[in-house]
């Protein structure tokens, strides 16, 4: 029953909070295609992240932390440092997991899900309106100095895992990214820009 | 007289006898184009083991396919038309383009057999402390990136079997996706690989695929003019090669005949003496191959197109009969009483050079050598019994006088190139020696009769595909299935130390798909029974995120694979598994065979000796390296091919010698040979032609024909000069010669190019070297 109810008391506050934001920077709206201009013009690079997973079947969530690296256009690295060293490289279609001396070759075509759920911040961090809208129907809401996307998948296949995808952002920043996935499960990224090294 | 006409009856019934036989035989003969000619006739174990993979093996059976031109979609589209099509077809076992075909049935084959299949499931795991460990890995895996795949899994399978399972198969690396189909690197290139069910040896299976492949491809609804479609892999090799080698050896034979008939109706001026001329010519011929079918079992495309050359040199004894005798009948039996025994002994000592070649272990050698003798003795002795019997009594060919007489005054003043000649004989031998590191080409792909284009094709495709090029391997025998699969298990938990030391990136082992049954036993005894896992469950999970409860799936699927039946051959039909378990798991003549084709770490190679010594220990296991082998095989034939010619040499000088039992005669004799041959040799290294075993055969088939004219000049009594017929008749034989073996050196086949142009000159060079250092008659006494 828990699991029916969550979600559901989520989207309650989800909604009252873009009502929220939406009321307050009224004055100045903001396109999808200036968000993803701007988007595209400044890649975000090097960021930290720290993740918090609430998954059902687990009795506490699971958190963890490391690094964010994005090389425009193709190449996302995440390296995981707590609890556990892991890394995820996304470059074209190729995933590779390494965790410890183990090491996984995925091509993102053979998982869709996961697919989806990796290409919608992939696409996000380089402005890639076209990439977004092959996979999600998307909505934009607040202004260019605090911004919300809403992404919800258009294929039914992967609409049944996850459900909704919402990033939060200043100007050319993606500050959050909140994977709601369809069994109730959750997880919810921070992400950090870290200085760029000199 | 009439003595002599019953004689001469006689002969020919005999020999008309001897050719219905040859016909006979050869109408039973199997013909090859296919390796067996390159491989040893008593091989020893790993020998044994390259031949099988070379015949049969899971890499001759690779096709690999590549679709050029058009752009990406258009290529991944025909890909994808062509592979839905072949794969209803019965001659592919498996058709790869990238699409994912048999992943839903593999995962549930792997699933469904968890317990049996993964190596991690041991009594320890299942232990209160086992599992603990084994969730919690669970649970942090969870957390990953990787979370959303096992999420649903994990009530199932907690302790992470399947994650162990793909991760074993999936160590392979595979080309990427374009547009959903597998590409080259460069992205030019739609990629396809395609195993046929037929043994990469059975070429006329090879070909029907290939016209399977061929015919998808023409028929695909996206196929334009401006794409290509290139096929490379073993069996494709051997189709091409077969049809070089018939091809070829159809036209060298054709132009061949075309080429010596005319010339010598050109010295005759008589159809009827070129048709009796040519009968040695084609009972030497039937005779040849007869030989070989019989000694051999079959005969070899590339001894036929040798055979062709060989016209050449079998049409000399009848251009010696009409040329040196005078125009009548009387004059033959004087050309049999005054030439003969210098024939006979030029026969001689062309069987003695080419005995040697039978005792070679490259039957492809072997096969030359007994054609050559009982070739050029069939039509030494049709020439000598038959042929003077056949003649009209009013046989005549055009008076060659005027070209004999021009020729002794040629060869009257030969001698004044003595020391022209010996500074190039110098020259040649210090050429040689200076040249003696890269004098012999010792890849076994020199004797390859496929293209360098070709090759580069192969070569292209298979580092675009990744494809595996199974160098190295080990090779478990054994009586029964099960006996070779616990043996694999052995070896492969040997290998696994290995790959965790970095020696090795992996290994491949038919005991990871289908685990012997005492395995899956002991597998299925680590299961505790329900409860006493539901207690130890309940222990383990005190400390994790996580309730016991929510494992009752784990508990019903434990409980049910401990009672459920083990895994057969037969359980892996429809997946992927299968088709590596049949390459890897082979029955052979009553043995069974587990092959376990290793991986070398990314840029090294493997160093094979810690791993033979560590498998050592293990009986009936073999450490094979493919490429080493096949290298070794051929050095092996080229030193003992060495070895056999410089035998053969020392065979017609034994000869010789005991004929003329005179050391300095004996000498003159071979003198202008080895010049010919020292000369030949250095002119290849010269042109920049690295010597393959066939040159050598080449230098010996110079001396065998070049030891005819050095007879002829050979005169006990310097004062008896050559005939001006005799020299006619050398002329023409070496012509003819050079006529026959002149072609070979025009073929795009390696090993019949290297024929052609090692004798073609040769020969003539020898007929050149006998005139100048021929002994001088006096010098007033020289009459035109």
């Amino acid at each position: 029953m828990s699991q029916l109810v969550r979600p559901f008391s989520r989207l309650g506050w989800l909604a009252g909070l873009a009502l929220l934001l939406g009321q307050a920077v009224q004055a100045a709206p903001l396109s999808i295609s200036q968000l993803m201009d701007s988007l595209a013009k400044h890649p975000q690079g090097a960021a930290t992240f720290t993740e918090k997973k609430t998954i059902s079947i687990l009795d506490q969530p699971v958190e963890s932390s490391g690094e964010l690296l994005f090389i425009a256009p193709a190449r996302l690295e995440k390296r995981t440092l707590k609890p556990r060293p892991e890394t995820m490289v996304l470059d074209g279609d190729t995933l590779t997991l390494e965790r410890g001396r183990r090491k996984h070759v995925l091509q993102l075509r053979d998982y869709p899900e996961v697919a989806a759920m990796i290409e919608s911040i992939r696409a996000t961090l380089a402005g890639d309106r076209q990439a977004l809208e092959r996979a999600y129907h998307l909505a934009l809401d607040g202004s260019a100095e605090r911004w919300t996307l809403v992404l919800t998948p258009l294929d039914p296949k992967v609409g049944a895992v996850i459900a909704r995808i919402r990033m939060e952002g200043a100007k050319d920043v993606v500050r959050s990214v909140e994977i709601l996935q369809a069994d109730g499960d959750s997880s919810l990224m921070t992400i950090e820009k870290r200085a760029p090294p000199q | 007289m009439i003595h002599v006409r019953h004689r001469g009856i006689t002969a020919i019934v005999l020999w008309l006898i001897f050719l219905l036989a040859c016909a006979g035989i050869i109408s039973r003969t199997h013909f090859t184009t296919d390796l067996s000619a390159f491989l040893p006739r008593s091989p020893t174990p790993e020998q044994q083991l390259l031949m099988d993979q070379l015949r049969d093996g899971l890499a001759s059976r690779l096709i690999l396919v590549g679709i050029e031109g058009a752009d990406a979609p258009t290529r991944a589209r025909i890909s994808s038309q062509i592979a839905q099509r072949l794969r209803a077809d019965r001659t592919f076992v498996s058709v790869n383009n990238g699409e994912p075909v048999n992943t839903e049935h593999d995962r549930a084959f792997l699933f469904n057999n968890r317990y049996l299949l993964s190596p991690a499931v041991t009594p320890e795991r299942f232990s209160t402390d086992g599992l603990h460990a084994a969730l919690s890995d669970s649970i942090d895996l969870l957390a990953s990136p990787a979370g959303l795949l096992v999420k649903s899994i994990l009530p199932r399978d907690p302790t992470g079997e399947m994650v162990q399972l793909l991760e074993q198969l999936n160590s392979g690396t595979q080309p990427k996706l374009v547009e959903g189909a597998w590409a080259s690197r460069d992205g030019t290139r739609a990629l396809m690989l395609m195993q046929t069910r037929a043994a990469g040896s059975d070429t006329d299976a090879q070909q029907n695929a290939m016209a399977a492949i061929r015919q998808a491809f023409d028929q695909a609804p996206g196929a334009t003019p401006s794409v290509q479609l290139v096929m490379t892999g073993p069996g494709v090799f051997s189709v091409t090669s077969r049809d070089t080698i018939k091809r070829q050896v159809t036209r060298l034979s054709i132009i061949s005949l075309a080429l010596i008939a005319t010339l010598l109706l050109l010295v005759y001026r008589s159809f009827s003496a070129l048709a009796l001329g040519l009968l040695p010519v084609i009972s030497g011929a039937l005779a040849g191959i007869a030989a070989v079918s019989l000694g051999f079992g079959a005969v070899h495309g590339i001894t036929l197109g040798f055979g062709t050359a060989l016209i050449g040199e079998a049409v000399d004894y009848s251009i010696y009969l009409f040329v040196q005798s005078e125009q009548n009948r009387a004059d033959h039996q004087n050309w049999i009483k005054r030439f003969w025994p210098t024939i006979r002994l030029g026969v001689l000592t062309s069987i003695a050079g080419f005995a040697s070649l039978l005792l070679s272990g490259f039957p492809g050698l072997a096969q030359l050598g007994l054609y050559a003798i009982a070739g050029l003795i069939a039509a030494a002795t049709v020439t000598r019994f038959v042929l003077p019997s056949l003649l009209p009594a009013n046989f005549r060919i055009h008076d060659l006088s005027a070209v004999g007489r021009t020729l002794s005054r040629v060869v009257q003043r030969a001698a004044a190139l003595r020391w022209p000649a010996a500074i190039v004989v110098l020259a040649a031998c210090a050429i040689v020696v200076a040249n003696r590191a890269s004098v012999w080409d010792d890849t076994i792909a020199s004797l390859s009769p496929v293209s360098q284009a070709d090759v580069e094709l192969d070569t292209r495709l298979r580092a675009d595909m990744g494809a595996p090029d199974v160098r190295y391997l080990v090779v478990v025998s054994g009586a029964n299935q099960e006996s070779v699969l616990r043996a694999a298990e052995r070896v492969s938990a040997l290998l696994q130390t290995h790959v965790e030391q970095g020696q090795l990136a992996g290994f491949e082992s038919p005991s990871r798909y289908l685990p012997s049954l005492a395995t899956q036993r002991a597998r299925q005894a680590s299961l505790p029974p329900r409860p006493l896992l539901e207690t130890r469950l309940a222990q383990a999970v005190q400390g994790l995120p996580v309730r016991s409860h929510l494992f009752t799936p784990f508990l019903d699927d434990t409980a049910a694979a401990r009672s459920q039946p083990l895994l057969q051959a037969s359980d892996l039909q429809q997946t992927s598994m299968a088709m590596a378990v049949d390459a890897l798991l082979i029955q052979q003549r009553g043995q069974w065979r587990a092959l376990l084709p290793l991986t070398a770490p990314e840029g090294g190679n493997i160093d094979a000796d810690p791993i033979r010594a560590a498998l050592s220990a293990i009986p009936d296991v073999l450490f094979v390296d493919m490429k080493a082998e096949s290298d070794r095989l051929y050095s092996g034939y080229l030193h003992e091919a060495i070895v056999l010619s410089l035998g053969g040499l020392v065979a017609i000088i034994a000869l010789l010698l005991a004929v003329f039992r005179s050391p300095l005669r004996v000498l003159r004799i071979i003198a202008p040979l080895a010049a010919a041959v020292i000369t030949v040799t250095a002119g290849l290294s010269l042109f920049g032609q690295q010597m393959i075993i066939l040159h050598l055969v080449g230098l010996l088939l110079v001396a065998a024909v070049g030891s005819n004219y050095a007879l002829f000049f050979d005169r006990p009594d310097p004062n008896t000069p050559i005939l001006p017929r005799t020299l006619a008749s050398m002329l023409f034989a070496s012509l003819t010669t050079v006529a026959g073996f002149g072609l070979l050196a025009f073929s795009n086949v390696s090993i019949l190019q290297a024929l052609g142009v090692t004798v073609a000159p040769g020969v003539i060079l020898a007929l050149i070297y006998s005139a100048i250092f021929a002994r001088q008659s006096d010098a007033g006494s020289s009459r035109a």
